[in-house]
């Protein structure tokens, strides 16, 4: 076969890829708008207990959405550099990027071990359930892109950056960027909104 | 160490043990007769590692089937005890099996019967209407299928080790939550679904992308096959509904397994909740069913009528509208929950609106017949069956688009004679139509004509007498689920015709096995030598029967629509040979698959260590994959010619 088709079935394999990707990021988005829905149907329902406003430190969570973000750009970085076959920067970038998202999944579990600890676990009020479940599943879904990173950190680092590996760090990408984007919707639904209601 | 899990799970009442032990000694039966002809490597080989769509359509069909017989069985047992339970009798089953019964085949028809031959045929026959070698991507597709496949593995064994949910197929709260369904029941009911729900999402993004981006050259969207756009309607409702019943089956989940109070009526639960979500998937979810029947129709009527389709573009334009309608009519479902009176007449409004792009496309099919050259063969019957079951089906179910209307039949015998119709006249109907239809394509030779139509015959006929009851019963006021009722009401002799309703269906069920037997034995008799046995007009006729493993040696290149016709009127295309790259064969999709039904099956039994360990199995076995490079083979150009000269040869 020569090199031109086999180039330009390579382009193909990759562009279906890429869309089958943001198809599926289409149906995690909805994933997600139903547990919006959901939080926002239940956020009233305290059953007695204390509500948003009462449980959730601003500054806290300010720091974990700072991580985020952060994180986020050092992963374009990252592939940024995957587009330019710069090996040790993807390494170092994605590193950077891998520190930051642990620590922002360490507050995360600091956040909820302390809700938990003060009584105020899932199983309290409707509100706590849609809470819990809400960024729980985001951080379920931050925890699956670091498995991930870390994979593709170690196949970058034996493989090098072959055209296979730079397709999916392209994928891994998107995915954390939308994670990223998710996050600022609980920020300023859960937490921002929280902190303003009556 | 074993959770929930002990002796006392195992089944005690005569009717489950019967249906265990038939279960039991048919699938022995199956062991042996494959240990017996040495087939096991052959079935491992052939079928269950293959990442063939067509064979993986085929093991589809097949599951779908035996699903269909428990089905049928589950229907059997509910016609008899509503004959029977009448007064002082209380029928052949007891109330708390008689709820399993029925929560249990309208869960196993609509996810495992409708679901299965629906994936089934469009595995068949995408790839190879839009002159496609494959699907984008393969190994994603066995993954699919086998979580499909450990789902209804899953809701078997329930009647085995447990029981199943009592709760109806939607397993409404706060009946399924914790404190009213404290036994497993509810949590078979959940992971079957989930574990298959995320087999038929996975389906649906990837036979969305198969259609956009694998098209054969000049084929563009307006030139597509009608089945072909009515999946595309069907995917991309998988894709926007299905997301919420995972969601939503999984916060039951949490509610049942971990104290959340999302749809508890306490600690500030909100059962309705779980109401509107589960709808929210749910109405879209019949029409992920339907299209595809639709499609087929279309298929089978240009073909049989031997003439273009009419109104081809009002054609899409209305999958189109019903696709975006089917999401804003939810609430029909529950007019009776007290919205009010302003959003119950907007739900309303949209619900007498869908009727009309239906109503489109049943125009455009009988125009499509007028001054065509008609042949009444056994897909066309299954047609003109529909039409007519479909069509009254439709009418009451426009009826109760009107609130005030349904304030008096919610929840009776009308409404499960309405929505019958519509899933058997239509969406069974359309699919024996398609699985008709396209056999030769995929086997090599035509199904038996005659019994076809003594097959026809009998589910028409058994229809009408099954379902004509209920909705006179309905209108009388007997609601659905009735495990028993007063004799003065004199519903009896009507629920008697129902039963014998039931036993016509089942005879013809009992003529479709017939007619696959009759068919393999006749088989020489019946061979499609010319790839085309029907006159056909789309790409999947072009090519030899059975389709070879890359459906197309050359990829052809399309100028219109119904592009083999058009072919076959100016004569042959050129044929140049290439490499064709295919996918290798992979066990990976059954351990996947195996390892969530051990997540499923451990969590119902709240074992939690497996839970752990197949959660692990699962992500290992996504990892060693995705690290394998060598995931395709080769059949080089001068393999294919000669794959070909044979096949052609072997035709003429």
């Amino acid at each position: 076969m020569s090199e031109a088709v086999q180039h330009s079935r390579h382009t193909e394999e990759d562009a279906k890829a890429m869309f089958g990707f943001w198809v599926y990021i289409m149906t995690d988005c909805i994933l997600f708008a139903s547990l919006f829905a959901t939080y926002a149907v239940l956020h009233n329902n305290t059953y007695g207990g204390p509500g948003a406003k009462d449980l959730f430190s601003l500054d806290f969570v300010l720091v974990e959405t700072l991580l985020l973000l952060t994180s986020s750009f050092t992963c374009g970085l990252a592939v940024l550099a995957a587009r330019r076959r710069d090996k040790k920067r993807v390494l170092a970038w994605f590193a950077v990027t891998f520190l930051l998202g642990l620590a922002f999944l360490g507050m995360e579990l600091h956040e909820f071990s302390d809700l938990v600890s003060e009584g105020h676990s899932w199983q309290a009020s409707g509100f706590l359930s849609a809470f819990f479940t809400l960024v729980g599943t985001h951080g379920l879904h931050i925890s699956a892109g670091l498995l991930w990173m870390g994979i593709m950190m170690v196949q970058v680092w034996r493989r090098g950056l072959v055209r296979f590996s730079v397709k999916r760090l392209m994928l891994l990408g998107l995915f954390w960027h939308f994670l990223d984007i998710v996050w600022i919707f609980i920020f300023t639904f859960v937490y921002l909104m929280g902190a303003i209601a009556l | 160490m074993l959770g929930k899990l002990s002796f006392d799970a195992l089944p005690k009442d005569l009717v489950t043990i019967g249906g265990v032990v038939m279960m039991i000694a048919s699938g022995l039966l199956v062991i042996a007769l494959l240990t017996y002809f040495k087939k096991w490597k052959w079935l491992w080989r052939e079928w269950l590692t293959s990442l063939d769509p067509k064979k993986i359509g085929v093991m589809y069909i097949v599951i779908a089937f035996v699903m269909l017989l428990r089905g049928v069985a589950d229907a059997a047992m509910m016609r008899a005890q509503q004959a029977l339970s009448v007064g002082d009798s209380s029928g052949v089953i007891s109330t708390d099996t008689f709820q399993q019964v029925f929560s249990a085949h309208g869960t196993i028809m609509i996810f495992f019967v409708a679901m299965g031959f629906m994936f089934g045929l469009i595995n068949l026959i995408v790839p190879l209407q839009i002159g496609a070698r494959d699907v984008a991507f393969p190994f994603m597709n066995s993954v699919s299928f086998w979580l499909f496949a450990a789902g209804a593995v899953l809701i078997n064994l329930s009647l085995v080790v447990g029981e199943f949910s009592a709760a109806g197929w939607l397993a409404y709260p706060p009946l399924s939550g914790i404190e009213y369904s404290p036994g497993v029941g509810v949590d078979y009911w959940i992971w079957a679904l989930q574990i298959a729900g995320v087999g038929s999402l996975l389906s649906g993004i990837n036979f969305m992308v198969t259609i956009f981006k694998l098209r054969a050259p000049g084929m563009t969207l307006m030139k597509i096959p009608m089945f072909v756009w009515s999946v595309l309607g069907s995917m991309i409702l998988v894709i926007f509904a299905f997301p919420i019943l995972t969601g939503t089956l999984a916060l039951l989940a949490l509610d049942r397994s971990m104290g959340m109070h999302f749809f508890t009526s306490d600690f500030g639960g909100n059962p309705m909740m779980y109401i509107n979500l589960i709808w929210a998937w749910g109405h879209p979810e019949v029409y992920i069913l339907i299209l595809p029947a639709f499609g087929i129709f279309s298929e089978v009527v240009a073909t049989f009528s031997s003439k273009r389709l009419f109104g081809y573009k009002s054609m899409v334009y209305a999958i189109a509208a019903i696709t975006f309608l089917s999401f804003v009519v939810w609430l029909h479902h529950f007019f009776t929950m007290g919205a009010g009176a302003n959003v119950n007449a907007f739900f309303g409004i949209m619900t007498a609106v869908i009727a009309v792009p239906t109503g489109v496309k049943v125009f455009n099919w009988l125009f499509t017949m007028y001054r065509g050259r008609i042949r009444f063969t056994t897909p066309m019957l299954w047609f003109l069956g529909f039409v007519v079951i479909f069509t009254i089906g439709g009418a009451a179910g426009v009826l109760m688009s009107v609130p005030a209307i349904d304030f008096q039949v919610h929840n009776s015998l009308f409404l499960v004679a309405h929505f019958h119709s519509m899933i058997i006249g239509g969406v069974l109907f359309g699919f024996f139509a398609g699985i008709t239809y396209w056999f030769p394509k995929v086997v090599g030779f035509r199904l038996n004509e005659r019994l076809g139509r003594y097959a026809f015959f009998c589910w028409l006929s058994g229809f009408v007498l099954a379902f004509v009851p209920l909705y006179i019963l309905g209108l009388m006021g007997a609601t659905r689920r009735l495990d028993h009722y007063d004799a003065s009401l004199g519903w009896q002799g009507l629920f008697i015709v129902s039963g014998v309703g039931v036993m016509i269906i089942i005879a013809g069920i009992g003529f479709q096995v017939l007619q696959l037997i009759v068919s393999i034995k006749q088989r020489r008799s019946n061979l499609d030598t010319t790839g085309d046995p029907w006159d056909g007009r789309t790409l999947e006729w072009s090519v030899a029967s059975p389709a070879p493993v890359y459906n197309f040696a050359t990829v052809p290149v399309v100028s219109e629509r119904d592009a083999f016709q058009v072919a076959k009127q100016d004569g042959k295309a050129k044929l140049i040979y290439e490499d064709i790259h295919l996918p290798k064969n992979t066990g990976m999709g059954i351990l996947i698959a195996s390892c969530s039904f051990l997540f499923g099956f451990a969590f119902i039994w709240h074992i939690w260590w497996l839970v752990a360990v197949s959660m692990l199995g699962i992500v290992a076995c996504l990892i060693v994959r995705s690290l394998d490079e060598h995931t395709e083979h080769t059949i080089k150009a001068a393999q294919v010619k000669k794959l070909e000269a044979i096949s052609r040869s072997a035709a003429a």
